[in-house]
């Protein structure tokens, strides 16, 4: 018995050195490059969209009749929201396993390509039926208006091939976990079963509704029940908000404290935000829908206050990351209060752009927590107030953070190295993104406040003087969108450089190591199926009544609409 | 699982913060009846028209200086529109949708609520200063979407 164990702790070890010695296996490099490859076409494709968005609404750009703003704004949504994210965090977090859990099993591997596949079919589709005209329903799709039916086949690919690459990574770490018996799992994977496990239980709302409104969509089902769409669509659309979030602090905990000379802050307290925004994710839904009908106001306050309860582990983030950069800043050598916030690397890329992503999350987590406070919304909900919020929480929190990953994991993957000329091309993204999105997001939350109205394109409402008096604020916008392409062909730019042009070389994939005075990590940390249980018990105690009141004491269903 | 005293702190401030703004709205919202529109009555969408109230939409006095205002929001427009109010009316806004999802917003003031096919929307507003006042829709419902407006004057 006592050799099965070592001889299997032997493979294991060996591998990892093999792993070790060779850097990074090419084959799984691979498919995380074509996943970031994909992430960051869509990023450039929308960028542009959303340039031509900008213009239009400050009045500055006439879009002609074959490309309707709302056809825009719908795509813009879908390749930003929906494909650049997901493609860019399955990438990355498959180059982590690869990395920290000795190599992709040769099975996960081959479901990541079928997933790429089903994904790119389902963006076929979903693109198609855009361009064509057929679905200016954005992609919030919220019924009973009806896109073509196609539109939902490629949703529908889109789901499954996520699912594909969520039981990959099941399968990796299960894996891992047989052969590593009485071992903790490496925080970087421990961070990515976190996200699939949110990414695969947080897509079944959405995939009930889509099923639901297929044969609508066909015409096989005359009327549909409108409030329960909704809510089914913002019980996945608020978790993947955090699914992003959460992938993006997986950087700061992990490759940050390393870039900087620092050390892992605390691997349990790490380990604990991870459980606590899984448990908490899913049940935050309805602070979307907080002036819907149809939702009595208890159970929306409820919703709030579990959305909010996400504050609490993002104030542990908060608190772990200024530890990191002033224990980093005092061992070398800085004095005073503040003194280590001086030394930090500002003009190395690597550091800056995460760290203007922290910096953005305070202003958006304070947003957002006033935002979302029950009739506090009510003033905002559906003005450019709440654009300009998930411009500064996903246009920057999310997007620096990923960028930031870039300059490391791109030349990691191709072995190259990342150039002094490229790491200056990326801080003056930086700082161009920077600027953009504050002048960008700024205005709008100003003019949101006023009451101008999100997803509108040009329009002073007849010259109504209340309408016209939005206008400086909306050409403001238009300044921080044109900004803002720029820094997006900047980016391009540099992933293409780190996949192709730059010289050739070892990147290190940066993992922050643990104090040398750190605790042992609890063992029910480990205990997923315990997590998951009590995730599913919050979900419950959120959902049941409010779903079941809304399908057994529904109002007469309503016919579809094709709108635009 | 240790935990730093200052984190202690700082995590404490943090529910603090949380849970004091929850107290607060909370008990504005349901000691004050400022919950957020929730309607719960129901309509079939398909027969709006020959619905009461919705058969008769319009501005309805209901007592000394208070008002209903009967409404259906259709692609892309507001029934009744350009309303008129006198100075300190409070009005109670009844609507419903007869297509899409609809927003009712009324820049200036808090009156917003979704307007969602199926269900009736009621919401209540005193309007103190004069002046004109701007109604849009606030949820994307089609090509004509940013055309969806009306004014309500206050005298």
């Amino acid at each position: 018995m006592a050799t099965i164990t070592e001889g299997v702790m032997q493979k294991a070890s060996v591998k990892d050195k093999v792993t070790k010695l060779l850097g990074v296996n090419s084959l799984d490099a691979r498919l995380s490059l074509v996943f970031i490859g994909i992430a960051f076409i869509a990023f450039l494709l929308g960028g542009i969209l959303g340039l031509l968005q900008g213009l239009n609404r400050a009045g500055l750009l006439e879009l002609p009749a074959w490309l309707n703003y709302y056809q825009v704004l719908t795509a813009h949504g879908v390749l930003l929201v929906l494909v650049f994210s997901t493609t860019f965090t399955i990438g990355y977090f498959y180059a982590a396993l690869s990395h920290t859990l000795g190599g992709l099993l040769p099975k996960v591997r081959k479901m990541g390509w079928v997933a790429l596949g089903l994904m790119v079919i389902g963006v076929v589709f979903v693109a198609t039926t855009i361009i064509r005209g057929n679905a200016s329903v954005m992609y919030t799709f919220y019924p009973p208006m009806q896109a073509s039916p196609w539109f939902y086949v490629g949703l529908v690919f889109l789901v499954i091939g996520i699912w594909v690459t969520a039981f990959g990574a099941f399968i990796n770490v299960a894996h891992w976990r047989k052969n590593h018996r009485g071992e903790h799992l490496p925080l970087l994977a421990y961070f990515a079963t976190g996200v699939f496990v949110l990414l695969f239980f947080g897509s079944f709302g959405v995939t009930a509704e889509v099923l639901y409104i297929l044969p609508w969509a066909f015409g096989w089902t005359d009327t549909i029940n409108v409030i329960l769409t909704r809510t089914l669509f913002w019980s996945f659309g608020h978790t993947l908000v955090n699914i992003w979030y959460l992938t993006a602090v997986s950087t700061w905990y992990i490759a940050i404290p390393k870039l900087i000379g620092g050390k892992l802050f605390s691997d349990s307290l790490a380990r604990l935000v991870v459980i606590l925004l899984v448990i908490l994710n899913i049940t935050g839904g309805f602070h979307h829908q907080i002036i819907d009908p149809g939702i009595t106001p208890q159970i929306k306050f409820m919703h709030v206050f579990m959305s909010l309860a996400i504050g609490f582990p993002s104030m542990m983030t908060a608190f772990a990351m200024f530890a990191v950069f002033e224990r980093a800043g005092r061992k070398k050598g800085a004095k005073g209060l503040l003194g280590w916030f001086k030394v930090l690397p500002w003009g190395d890329v690597r550091f800056l752009a995460p760290m203007i992503a922290m910096i953005s999350f305070i202003p958006a987590g304070a947003g957002g927590i006033a935002q979302t406070n029950f009739q506090l919304n009510q003033v905002v909900h559906n003005t450019m107030y709440i654009v300009g919020h998930f411009h500064l929480t996903l246009g920057v929190s999310v997007v620096m953070s990923f960028c930031g990953a870039v300059y490391w994991l791109v030349p990691h993957l191709t072995k190259r190295v990342l150039t002094p000329a490229m790491n200056k091309i990326g801080v003056a993204q930086t700082i161009i993104w920077t600027l953009g999105m504050t002048l960008m997001s700024g205005a709008m939350h100003w003019v949101g406040l006023q009451g101008s109205p999100r997803r509108t394109s040009y329009t002073t409402y007849g010259d109504n003087a209340t309408a016209l008096g939005w206008d400086p604020y909306l050409f403001l916008l238009a300044i921080g969108g044109t900004l803002l392409i720029i820094g997006c062909i900047l980016m391009f730019y540099i992933v293409f450089n780190l996949m192709f042009l730059a010289p050739k070389g070892e990147t290190e994939f940066p993992i922050a190591e643990p104090e040398e005075d750190a605790l042992p990590t609890p063992k029910w940390t480990e205990r997923w199926t315990m997590i998951i249980v009590l995730m599913l018990a919050v979900v419950a105690m959120a959902y049941v009544i409010p779903l079941v009141d809304m399908i057994f004491n529904a109002p007469p269903g309503s016919p579809p609409f094709r709108t635009w | 699982m240790k935990i730093h005293r200052m984190e202690e702190i700082w995590l404490i401030f943090g529910v603090a913060i949380i849970v004091i703004s929850m107290a607060i709205t909370g008990y504005q919202a349901f000691a004050f009846d400022m919950e957020p529109p929730s309607g719960t009555e129901h309509i079939d969408p398909q027969k709006v028209d020959e619905t009461a109230p919705f058969d008769n939409p319009g501005v309805f006095k209901t007592g000394d200086n208070t008002y209903e205002v009967v409404m259906t929001l259709q692609v892309f427009s507001f029934t009744p529109n350009e309303i008129e109010l006198p100075k300190g009316a409070e009005v109670t806004f009844i609507m419903t949708s007869k297509d899409v999802v609809h927003g009712f917003q009324v820049a200036g003031t808090n009156l917003n609520a979704m307007i969602v096919p199926g269900y009736v929307q009621r919401i209540t507003q005193t309007f103190d200063e004069p002046g004109e006042y701007l109604v849009l829709c606030n949820e994307y419902c089609g090509a004509g979407h940013q055309a969806m407006a009306t004014t309500i004057t206050v005298k």
